[in-house]
């Protein structure tokens, strides 16, 4: 009985020492576990995020609102004729605004199904058939963590009819004839290669954990491959194809290098819009109003997103 | 099995296509002639026109301090962060999780184009004359990197157990004491993984450094995006060629040292120790 004591004894001596700490930290205590480390410690990152972050953005709510007075000054006047402008503002027969949202959004869907189609394959070879895989992703990677601007620029040189092996294959009139460069092309182009990593890096993480044998039993029983890719693969796949797919939607909404450089900046998107009322026309509360446009439309495809997904946590 | 070689065929293809056009702006980083596209030889003299143009290594310089102080202190932030975010009560815990993946998720220009307005408000009524500057680009980047700094540090900081940091507060250890002998030691390549990202994104940001960049405070990028209005020249390539030299080393230590602690954690050993 003594040994017992003495344990339940050191228990006790634990538990003061525990509440003590409870005390000390009432404010950081969670409903499970032990000690930890205080909560005030989030502070210094929530105050930046909070002061830098979420002020800016209400910011732009605000002036999204306002008037330009005078030569650049804003009023708050929180009136909807941006919001309105944008939806009205019709130019002979178009309405350039709508029509700009319409483009961006097309320009996002196009660019995540092209990623989606030229990732998939590269992801699945590595997943279930490479024996290097740690090596063959990092080499996915590796361009993503380099300069977004140079790999966007390296296109004008790799499209530019005068470029070598086109010269060496006596393409140059062909490629100069397709008027690749600075066009709506060269943009799809430039998006679906910069793009790619974002793609590839989700659906990698699906199908490595898929269980092949699954899809050999598929097949055994009867299941063309086609047939077996469909009914197995892709379901399991399906995790990784939306997050892949909200990964470089959701920048695309608001792309702005890729328009301007291969583009030659004639093509318009919101993304462009917003840098062009900020740079240029010095219309900030019309340029803010573009924003909170893309942030609205974002918010509805986020929320579409994770209702098709349940409670799932997708970025953990 | 022809199904798999296909595959890897057009692996093979995939890897091409990544990979080509970074390999040809540092092809021709190496032209020895004038013009962009006609080689005529292997020269390494654009390199030392890039690096005797004061703009471009005055630009340099400033990249390379912005990423280090932003590194830094997203690395605070960000650890700190994650170290006390995992077991706070769901209720405290969800929004600032979601203000964090909010700074991750938000297109870049909106956030460029909000920090710009702020900044310039903010200098207005505290009555500063230009408030934009390489300060502005670094409050801005902290931002984005802090977030980035937490989600690495956390995952690893999760994934590792916190039975020894508990022992060590029952023992009587306060938070300091604790973090400095008992998770830095096996939290320290996380960290510094975490650092290396945070100096990697912060050194190739274009669009936030574009919109809260002051007149006298170039970034690498914003020289190249000027430059790039007058076409492609063999200075830019080179000027490009060092970035990526410089991102890439950033990018294998950081890889690196993540797969070396992954490696002590499967062997059981603390890393560091």
């Amino acid at each position: 009985m003594r040994p017992r004591f003495r344990g339940l004894r050191a228990t006790g001596i634990r538990e003061t020492a525990d509440s003590r700490l409870a005390h000390d930290n009432r404010g950081a205590r969670a409903g499970a576990g032990g000690p930890r480390y205080p909560g005030w410690l989030v502070l210094p990152a929530v105050a930046w995020h909070v002061l830098f972050f979420l002020v800016p953005l209400g910011f732009i709510v605000a002036t999204s609102f306002g008037t330009v007075v005078g030569f650049s000054d804003i009023a708050y006047t929180w009136s909807l004729d941006n919001y309105r402008y944008l939806w009205d503002d019709v130019v002979g027969e178009l309405h350039i605004y709508r029509d700009i949202f319409f483009a961006t959004f097309k320009l996002s869907i196009i660019g995540t199904l092209s990623t989606l189609v030229i990732g998939f394959p590269l992801a699945y070879y590595i997943a279930r058939y490479a024996k290097h895989k740690t090596l063959l992703l990092l080499l996915v990677i590796v361009p993503f963590w380099t300069s977004f601007l140079i790999r966007a620029y390296a296109w004008l040189i790799v499209l530019d009819p005068e470029f070598p092996l086109f010269r060496a294959l006596g393409l140059s009139d062909f490629v100069e004839r397709q008027g690749i460069l600075f066009s709506e092309k060269a943009i799809y182009i430039g998006v679906a290669y910069n793009y790619l990593p974002l793609m590839v890096l989700p659906l990698y993480a699906a199908l490595e954990r898929m269980d092949w044998s699954l899809v050999d039993a598929a097949q055994d029983l009867g299941d063309s491959p086609l047939r077996a890719f469909r009914r197995v693969t892709l379901p399991l796949a399906l995790p990784g194809i939306l997050a892949g797919s909200l990964l470089v939607f959701i920048p695309l909404t608001g792309e702005y290098i890729i328009p301007v450089i291969l583009g030659g900046n004639k093509t318009f998107y919101a993304g462009s819009l917003i840098a062009q009322q900020f740079l240029e026309s010095g219309d900030w509360p019309l340029g803010s109003a573009i924003a909170m446009v893309v942030i609205g439309a974002l918010t509805i495809v986020l929320l579409v997103y994770a209702r098709a997904l349940g409670k799932q946590e997708q970025f953990g | 099995m022809t199904g798999r070689r296909i595959l890897g065929g057009y692996a093979v293809l995939a890897y091409v296509f990544l990979y080509a056009p970074i390999l040809v702006v540092v092809a021709f980083a190496f032209n020895g002639g004038r013009d962009v596209l006609f080689w005529e030889g292997f020269s390494t003299k654009w390199f030392e026109v890039a690096l005797s143009t004061p703009e471009i290594t005055q630009a340099l310089r400033r990249s390379v301090l912005i990423a280090l102080g932003n590194a830094v202190v997203a690395c605070i932030l960000g650890t700190m962060l994650a170290l006390a975010l995992p077991r706070m009560r769901p209720w405290v815990r969800t929004p600032i999780d979601a203000l964090a993946y909010m700074t991750l998720v938000t297109p870049e220009i909106v956030f460029a184009i909000a920090a710009l307005v702020f900044f310039v408000q903010a200098g207005d009524r505290l009555g500063l004359d230009n408030p934009l500057g390489w300060q502005t680009i670094l409050i801005a980047h902290v931002v984005f990197n802090a977030s980035v700094v937490a989600l690495v540090v956390r995952a690893r900081f999760v994934s590792m157990g916190q039975s020894l940091e508990e022992a060590s507060f029952d023992l009587g250890a306060g938070p300091l004491a604790t973090f400095r002998q008992v998770t830095l030691p096996r939290l320290a390549p996380a960290i510094l993984a975490g650092g290396l990202l945070a100096f990697t994104f912060s050194f190739d940001d274009f669009i936030t450094s574009f919109f809260v960049t002051g007149p006298t405070s170039e970034t690498l990028p914003i020289y190249i995006w000027g430059q790039l209005r007058f076409g492609v020249t063999p200075a830019i390539n080179a000027t490009a060629a060092m970035m990526l030299a410089f991102t890439l080393v950033g990018v294998v230590v950081a890889y690196l040292v993540l797969r070396r602690s992954e490696q002590g954690r499967e062997r059981g050993g603390l890393p560091g120790v």
